[in-house]
């Protein structure tokens, strides 16, 4: 696909994941954000999912590890045309819907694995690639850490596993937007160098602008040549992507915008494709 | 009024590290829903980030603890008696250390976040480890009261709190005693007894009050006054138990555990049922999984008919 048509896709993806916060009043749109050029490269172009296949395990599969930005995997899901935009947007974080803050693969059709417990979905995403090795499958499976997640210990547990059983079906993608919560990550507890920390544990490691898709399209076939590997691409990003008040602004990472602040993010992200 | 349970934690927190210089508080990136932010605000050097790694907090707690200093360590309930329950158990409660772990974010008032945050296990996890005191405070004046309490104990502790506002059941004068039942209403009715816990004693109350039964209060589920308890209890009928908790293993679990061994006697209650929670608005969760006044009327009114 071109980088134009990736282009139109994550700008509707983007346009979805304020509506929803917009109408849950709640959520995490600085994270979903960061995350949404890695998602529209990832099911448009990187992974084999389909309409016929997102039921099935014999595909690719996604781990969102940091499940909070879970308004990101559904916005790419229903671009993808695999969820109603309404009852998306209308249904995010209510009672009674599938639509859970934090997702439930029982509960959405293309959700891998139930997250929201940072740290842990990486270790799935390893015990995935490995079935995918132990059954002899062509699959890959793909893991989206955040950079404040990669503070847990168990994201490092999971990548010496990773490196042991020689996972080169696996890529992790260090979501590397410089945030977390209660600031800068390097005030916070200071997780850098990722990349040579990612090397150190026996991993190849493309380090790349997470909003370039050249870059991010060069790291995924890259990643897809290592063999006996696992990857992980480090990919720097801007929290709040695409909202000029959101950009690089703690304060956005769990907040919904009120009327005023949604009619000048959708305004942002009008674009002139329509 | 009303106010959150981890506000009125970060209040007092923030009053007491000013003068107790030997309390270190902690936290998991989580500062300003914890509300441990308070205390950075006015004492920074008091306050130290563990980032995301709520496992590794806990052992820094110990070793802090362990060198002599009062740990104040603070995350969401799931990441606190969840993720590091073991931690906490073996290298907090089976030392003795002087760690408080106060969690917030308890219960299904977590609201949208749902069912993945939702910790309604905790008083269970808790109350099973030997050398853990657990408290569940139910308003801001008893939060304050068990907050300052556990900062002059030596021993480990586990402080319940939440996200939402609760409403007051107590005022700033009122005499609270953290280990026995506080007797917020009496009754005629001597058939059924209301113990509560948490969130839900504002609305045992308001239940106590319109059907004209006592209710107590209970903020420290372990260890508690058995004996001010069971002299309570003697004097009903059945009781019936409210918490924003599982019915396995929280306040109803610790009250059955008595009953049958002291004096048994039905005992029914209000908890969540064997499931996982989901996400919503607090109050659309808590009405859905049974966690109203109606609920607890409902309840009481059942228990009225079959006996
Ligand atoms: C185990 C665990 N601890 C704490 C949290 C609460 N929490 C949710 S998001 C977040 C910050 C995440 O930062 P980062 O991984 O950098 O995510 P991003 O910036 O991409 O949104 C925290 C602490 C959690 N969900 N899980
Ligand atoms: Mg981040």
């Amino acid at each position: 696909m071109n980088n134009q048509k990736l282009a139109i896709h994550a700008l509707n993806q983007r346009r979805t994941i304020v509506e929803m916060v917009h109408a849950a009043a709640s959520g995490h749109p600085g994270g979903s954000l960061s995350a949404t050029d890695i998602l529209a490269m990832l099911y448009f172009e990187v992974m084999d999912i389909t309409a016929d296949n997102v039921k099935t395990i014999d595909r690719d599969r996604f781990v969102l590890s940091k499940g909070h930005a879970s308004p990101a995997l559904y916005a790419v899901l229903c671009e993808k045309g695999f969820l109603d935009h309404d009852q998306l947007v209308n249904g995010f974080r209510q009672i009674d819907t599938d639509f859970q803050g934090h997702p439930n693969m029982n509960e959405v059709d293309g959700v891998d694995m139930s997250t929201g417990s940072l740290g842990q979905g990486l270790s799935a995403a390893v015990g995935m690639a490995l079935a995918n090795k132990i059954d002899h499958k062509p699959y890959r499976v793909y893991a989206l850490i955040g950079d404040g997640e990669s503070e847990e210990g168990q994201i490092w547990e999971a990548a010496m596993a990773a490196a042991h059983y020689q996972l080169d079906n696996l890529c992790v993608i260090v979501d590397y937007n410089h945030l977390q919560i209660d600031g800068n990550v390097d005030e916070v507890i200071g997780p850098s160098p990722l990349d040579a920390k990612f090397k150190a544990f026996g991993f190849h490691v493309e380090t790349v602008d997470g909003h370039d898709f050249d870059q991010l399209r060069a790291a995924f076939h890259q990643a897809r040549l290592i063999k006996h590997q696992p990857t992980a691409i480090i990919a720097k990003t801007t929290k709040g992507k695409g909202v000029s008040f959101m950009e690089d602004n703690p304060s956005w990472h769990g907040s919904a915008p009120n009327d005023e602040q949604f009619e000048i993010a959708m305004r942002d992200l009008e674009g002139n494709h329509e | 009024m009303s106010k959150e349970t981890r506000t009125a934690y970060g209040e007092t927190l923030a009053k007491l590290v000013k003068t107790n210089k030997d309390i270190i508080v902690l936290d998991a990136d989580l500062s300003s829903a914890t509300k441990t932010n308070l205390v950075k605000k006015v004492e920074p050097e008091q306050h130290y980030n563990c980032g995301i790694a709520e496992g590794n907090m806990m052992g820094i707690a110990a070793g802090l603890a362990a060198s002599g200093k009062t740990v104040f360590a603070s995350t969401f309930a799931m990441f606190a008696a969840g993720r590091a329950f073991e931690q906490i158990r073996n290298s907090i409660a089976y030392p003795k250390l002087n760690v408080k772990i106060c969690a917030t974010h308890a219960g299904l008032s977590v609201g949208e976040d749902g069912a993945s945050h939702q910790a309604v296990e905790d008083i269970a996890l808790m109350r099973s480890v030997p050398n853990m005191q657990v408290f569940v405070p139910s308003d801001q004046y008893a939060t304050a009261k068990v907050i300052e309490y556990v900062a002059t104990t030596k021993e480990p502790s586990y402080v319940r709190l939440g996200r939402s506002k609760v409403e007051d059941i107590y005022g700033p004068d009122s005499s609270i005693d953290l280990f026995k039942p506080n007797i917020l209403h009496h009754g005629s009715n001597h058939k059924v007894l209301l113990l509560s816990t948490g969130l839900m004693s504002a609305m045992a109350l308001e239940v106590a009050k319109k059907m004209d039964l006592t209710m107590a209060d209970m903020i420290c589920i372990k260890p508690w006054d058995a004996l001010a308890l069971t002299q309570l209890i003697q004097d009903y009928d059945m009781i019936v138990t409210c918490e924003e908790h599982s019915r396995i293993g929280g306040l109803y679990s610790a009250i059955c555990e008595l009953v049958c061994a002291t004096a048994p006697k039905p005992v029914n209650c209000v908890a969540i049922n064997d499931t996982f929670g989901e996400s919503g608005k607090a109050k659309d969760v808590l009405n859905k999984y049974g966690l109203t006044q109606q609920h607890i009327e409902h309840v009481v009114t059942y228990m009225l008919d079959q006996h």
